[in-house]
């Protein structure tokens, strides 16, 4: 976290209903060096009983990470970059207080470990300017790393947006999701 | 409400400690009698050490998360089954505490590592600390020129000739404490230097001082052993100096930096304590998977704590939003998301 050559121009774009449940994401993720070769995106089917789709989730990065908060060992730290980071592993103490409370339902308990793990966005390689590895793989484009202005031009009819409402909470992140164009935020209840 | 930087419940707190702690080394050795007046710099450095170690964890443990476990910890290992729940708090120190079994499936190499920093640390601690209040002293035997005596708190807790093995595992025992540490923080030194995935997260201060603090320390005292056994003292004052130095860096070090998480980790065993007995109670299912995903008592209380921390997850039917498990809450985004893009005509924008 020293010297690093962050890349702030580019931002994470996410459009679940284009994924396809190929997992190139997955396998990509275990490349991450940030999380031990474990790959910490989640592919999953919305429902299964009544439909093929599935969904794609990886960490969204909050402006005040609610995993952050209610961890009870200090082990969860966001950055100057806005990187919320896998759980700091001295300190963690694998409580899965985390992987509860997070609205997006992120974080993974390594029970094996007791120690949560997850998405750092490849700080490994955000950090030194390159993509990280699920965005670089995605064949269907539910996963987008690059400007604003490229996302734009390749999706004229969606807007990127980060503001999202579970109930009374209004969480903002620094990832953001495709939604029909002049959509402002994603109200999930 | 004026925002104080200190927080006086834990100034208060860490005062009396501290104070007790000074009137023990007064009293355990027999009124300064026992003291070793050479030691003076390792006790203001323990003692800040010890300060700052109990103000950061009082800080620490009034934190709303960290107050649930610790309160809950304590209260279930004194309710219903006291007998089984001691039995499962002291195997689960032994495993977790002495053994850091949890860190084997990281990496056979790095538990051993650890294992080794952990043994050289305690044992170091455990001698020193002792050491340098005056707590335990050596004295020669009544009518001997062999045989040496140990006393604890003034008391004579055992006594070993001075050619035995006894004497020499003893008199060299912060050796072996030195080796051990330096083979494991050697190890780790080498991991974090060349590891991509840590060379990208870790900082200076963090990660990489306390092994080189470590390092240091080890091989300054045993450059002290081997001053005075192979090279008649050659330097040795130096030496002495600048192993105090180390060890007082490292021990003020202790409260602010990394090696917290030696006084953090028994939260673990609270950690797991709290789930046994969750268990017990019974499980939360997920309203859209159908499985049981945690416990009722992990849920209800993270409700309560994210509503002590500003965060509302209730939906207006009165459930919550934290009431679905992990692949729950995306799949119910996900779905949220279709509506969306359903209600804006399109499915790809």
């Amino acid at each position: 976290m020293n010297y690093t050559s962050f890349n702030k121009n580019e931002e994470f774009f996410v459009d679940m209903q284009r994924c396809i449940g190929c997992k190139a994401c997955e396998l990509a993720c275990a490349e991450c060096e940030t999380n031990g070769q474990e790959s910490m995106i989640h592919v999953n089917y919305t429902d299964r009983a009544a439909t093929v789709q599935t969904t794609v989730q990886v960490c969204m990065h909050c402006d005040d990470p609610v995993c952050a908060n209610v961890c009870p060992a200090d082990a969860i730290s966001k950055d100057e970059f806005g990187i919320v980071h896998t759980a700091n592993t001295e300190r963690c103490i694998g409580c899965s207080n985390c992987v509860m409370a997070c609205p997006f339902g992120v974080p993974k308990k390594e029970e094996n470990y007791d120690l949560m793990m997850k998405c750092t966005m490849c700080y490994d390689r955000t950090s030194v300017g390159k993509k990280p590895m699920c965005a670089t793989v995605c064949p269907s484009g539910a996963l987008f790393y690059g400007t604003k202005d490229e996302i734009q031009e390749m999706r004229p009819n969606s807007t990127p947006v980060n503001t999202f409402f579970f109930g009374k909470e209004v969480v903002n992140t620094k990832v953001n999701i495709m939604m029909p164009k002049g959509s402002t935020e994603l109200i999930i209840y | 409400m004026k925002n104080r930087t200190y927080n006086i419940k834990a100034l208060l707190i860490a005062t009396v400690l501290s104070l007790l702690m000074i009137v023990l080394v007064f009293y355990g050795s027999r009124e300064l009698q026992n003291f070793d007046a050479a030691l003076i710099t390792y006790l203001f450095g323990t003692v800040f050490a010890f300060f700052g170690i109990v103000y950061r964890y009082t800080v620490w443990l009034q934190r709303p998360p960290t107050w649930i476990y610790f309160k809950r910890g304590v209260c279930f290992l004194f309710t219903g089954k006291v007998f089984s729940h001691f039995w499962f708090a002291s195997k689960e120190t032994v495993s977790n505490i002495v053994f850091q079994k949890f860190i084997y499936p990281r990496g056979k190499y790095r538990w051993m590592a650890h294992f080794m920093i952990a043994v050289g640390c305690t044992s170091a601690f455990l001698i020193t600390i002792p050491l340098t209040f005056g707590w335990v002293h050596f004295t020669m035997a009544p009518n001997s020129i062999s045989v040496y005596e140990a006393h604890f708190f003034g008391f004579k807790l055992m006594e070993f000739d001075l050619d035995s093995v006894m004497a020499f595992m003893t008199f060299h025992a912060l050796n072996w404490s030195s080796y051990m540490v330096i083979f494991g923080a050697g190890y780790y030194l080498r991991r974090r230097l060349t590891n991509p995935g840590l060379i990208a997260t870790q900082t200076f201060e963090g990660d990489l001082l306390p092994l080189i603090l470590l390092i240091a320390i080890s091989v300054t005292g045993l450059g002290l052993t081997y001053s005075y056994e192979f090279m008649k003292g050659l330097a040795f004052d130096f030496l002495a100096v600048l192993h105090a130095v180390t060890v007082i860096l490292f021990l003020i070090w202790i409260p602010f930096g990394k090696f917290f998480h030696i006084i953090q980790r028994p939260a673990q065993i609270a950690a797991h304590i709290y789930h046994r007995v969750g268990k017990q109670q019974g499980m939360a299912v997920c309203e859209h998977t159908g499985e049981e995903f945690a416990t009722n008592l992990h849920i209800k209380d993270l409700k309560m704590l994210t509503k002590k921390l500003g965060f509302d997850f209730d939906r207006e039917d009165g459930s919550s939003h934290l009431d679905l498990s992990p692949e729950g809450k995306r799949s119910r985004l996900a779905q949220a998301h279709l509506k969306a893009r359903q209600a804006g005509g399109e499915l790809f924008g």
